[in-house]
């Protein structure tokens, strides 16, 4: 007779869980559109991120068209003239004699998919020399979703890069100083203790004024990643060290150094797997730290540096309430901003709930 | 005949607010080969202390003071701590009471035998994954295939005892401490167990140090008895004559508790 029944992990039991949950569901497929037009942006957007037109700038979003003089068309779009008004501010009018129409699998110019994969095809675009633009235009005239995606890269990598950084370091940190105890702990923590008293931001601006000026734009996006990551590790370490102190007291460690296992691997293996529940939630509730700090960075101009894109530095063009009015389009990246921050902290609070049975039903 | 552990003089003590007590009062005791030493007292008497400080597993409050210790002439105290992680599970094995607690649940079986293997010996990954099937095999596992690939919780409690006997002899070590190894077991599957431990004894030629409070076990398992009360050795004899002819009083106290 063989056993039949089939014994579920506590991690498919966790999935099941989640399942269940439609909020939980609808965020994380948020963030794996989110994710997934970030990754192909190279494709997806009809534009260059640097893609400038100053004849288009803060043009509005642009109408497409499927009827043209009565007449059923492809879809299209008309060209754009502009005049100046009394305040000599621009006013866009659809020039209606001329149209492009809009084609898929557009031939654009060569450039890299992800910088490796040479390609030559957008996946939509329309004729030069009419432009697209979907969500409107910035002040330079370029296409403000194409930017969007490009800066979702940026931006949504850094959570992730940020987290596996901080994460590791506090981790590591936390168990040794939990396992160790004694002298080693009282330090580590107090180290800790350092860098949690001090305001974050200010750490953070403090820091990124120790970053050289001459850094280009890639060095400037890992100083950032560092330096958000440098400041998330102490409080995780903090937690994990208290986990590691009850966890050390386990027969199982005792039973590891009974057969000579290392103190390394005693916390890799058989203390840190255990935290393993409390790190996925504090995880994801931890990105949308990294993401926001890199966007409250980059607003302020300390961040990515223009041509280069990201959610945070888009922003920065809606700064000024004459903005906000004449072309509040440029508040596109604050709603992407708002919709991921929202859905890691759905997904991180639902995981919470499907992985601690004993906090179950308790709003945090 | 040659001694496998010998302790002198072992003194271990506890921080007690201002003043020191002793868990191990002056311990002066040998542990002969190829023999089944039974170490007997009541809870607190000491007993696994002294196992443990043989691998110098003490928890952090509990001292060594003064006193030596040797295995097989080497000085265990004097040994570096790299040292001693090879002598831990590759020299002497050690088997726990409860083995649902000293089996990590986040593992299998096999993974935990696995590290054993990893540590003491040169075999490959194909080669590990052989023995530690011989090994649940060795010590009477049927399913082996089956028990290797299951978590501690999924077992029943005397296929966790047999497991973690298999631990314990992965890397054939010279000493087995094996700790109350039967007391969580009910009175059938005590004396499976204790008939594997004869048979493995005599497969694998160790000595093993049986630290229990089950005169019964002695009777059935143990060639010499020691007997301890509040960290010291009362009473030190072969166990025919322990039984027979107790010399001290506390002795005879303990053989008339179970009569």
């Amino acid at each position: 007779m063989k056993n039949k029944t089939k014994h579920l992990s506590q991690f498919q039991l966790a999935l099941g869980e989640f399942k269940r949950s439609k909020r939980g569901l609808i965020c994380l497929w948020i963030l794996i559109v989110l994710y997934s037009s970030a990754f192909s942006a190279d494709f997806l957007s009809p534009y260059h991120y640097a893609d400038e037109n100053r004849n288009h700038s803060y043009a509005p979003p642009t109408k497409i068209h499927v009827v043209h003089d009565g007449k059923l068309n492809p879809p299209f779009v008309y060209g754009q003239t502009f005049s100046f008004d009394k305040f000599h501010k621009r006013v866009y009018e659809q020039d209606k004699k001329v149209k492009y129409s809009l084609k898929i699998f557009v031939k654009s110019d060569q450039h890299k998919f992800l910088g490796i994969v040479p390609i030559n095809r957008r996946l939509f675009g329309v004729e030069s020399p009419g432009r697209l633009y979907l969500l409107g235009a910035d002040s330079r005239g370029r296409d403000l979703f194409s930017r969007l995606l490009y800066g979702a890269r940026i931006s949504l990598s850094i959570g992730l890069i940020g987290v596996a950084i901080s994460f590791t370091l506090g981790l590591l940190v936390g168990g040794i100083a939990g396992y160790y105890g004694g002298k080693i702990d009282n330090i580590i923590m107090r180290v800790c203790e350092m860098f949690m008293m001090v305001p974050g931001f200010y750490l953070m601006l403090a820091l990124r004024s120790a970053v050289p000026d001459n850094f280009n734009s890639f060095q400037v996006y890992l100083s950032i990643v560092v330096i958000l990551s440098f400041i998330g590790w102490a409080g995780l370490a903090r937690i994990i060290r208290g986990m590691a102190i009850s966890l050390r007291e386990r027969e199982y460690v005792l039973a590891a150094r009974a057969i000579g296992v290392s103190d390394f691997k005693i916390i890799v293996r058989h203390i840190l797997p255990h935290t393993v529940s409390y790190s996925i939630v504090a995880i994801m509730l931890s990105i949308p730290g990294y993401i926001l700090g890199e966007a409250a960075l980059s607003l302020i101009g300390l961040g990515i540096q223009d041509p280069i894109a990201s959610w945070g530095n888009m922003l920065s063009d809606s700064m000024g309430i004459a903005h906000i009015k004449f072309h509040p389009w440029v508040l596109v990246p604050g709603f992407f901003i708002f919709m991921t921050v929202m859905s890691f902290n759905v997904v991180g609070d639902v995981l919470r709930d499907c992985l601690d049975p004993l906090m179950k039903g308790t709003k945090s | 005949m040659e001694n496998i552990i010998s302790i002198k003089n072992l003194i271990v003590s506890v921080q007690d607010k201002d003043k020191k007590r002793r868990i191990l009062d002056d311990i002066s005791v040998d542990i002969k080969k190829d023999t089944i030493t039974a170490l007997v007292g009541e809870s607190g008497s000491g007993k696994t202390t002294c196992a443990l400080s043989i691998l110098r597993l003490l928890s952090d409050a509990l001292k060594i003071e003064s006193g030596t210790l040797e295995f097989e002439s080497q000085p265990l105290l004097k040994l570096s701590l790299k040292q001693m992680q090879n002598i831990r599970g590759k020299e002497i094995g050690m088997v726990f009471q409860e083995p649902l607690n000293a089996f990590n649940p986040l593992f299998t079986i096999s993974f935990q035998i696995n590290e054993v293997l990893q540590y003491h010996t040169n075999l490959n990954k194909k080669q590990r994954q052989a023995r530690v099937l011989e090994l649940l095999d060795v010590v009477g596992i049927e399913d082996v295939v089956r028990v290797s690939k299951n978590y501690p919780h999924q077992l029943s409690g005397g296929m966790r005892q047999r497991a973690m006997i298999a631990v314990a002899i992965a890397s054939n070590p010279k000493l087995l401490i094996a700790d109350e190894p039967t007391s969580n077991l009910d009175v059938t599957l005590q004396a499976r167990i204790i008939e594997l431990f004869k048979d493995l004894k005599v497969k694998l030629n160790f000595s093993i140090i049986l630290i229990t409070h089950d005169l019964g076990l002695v009777e059935h398992l143990a060639d010499e008895a020691i007997v301890m009360k509040e960290g010291k050795i009362v009473e030190k004899a072969s166990v025919v004559e322990l039984l027979n002819n107790p010399q001290q009083q506390y002795t005879k106290e303990l053989l008339n508790a179970i009569k």
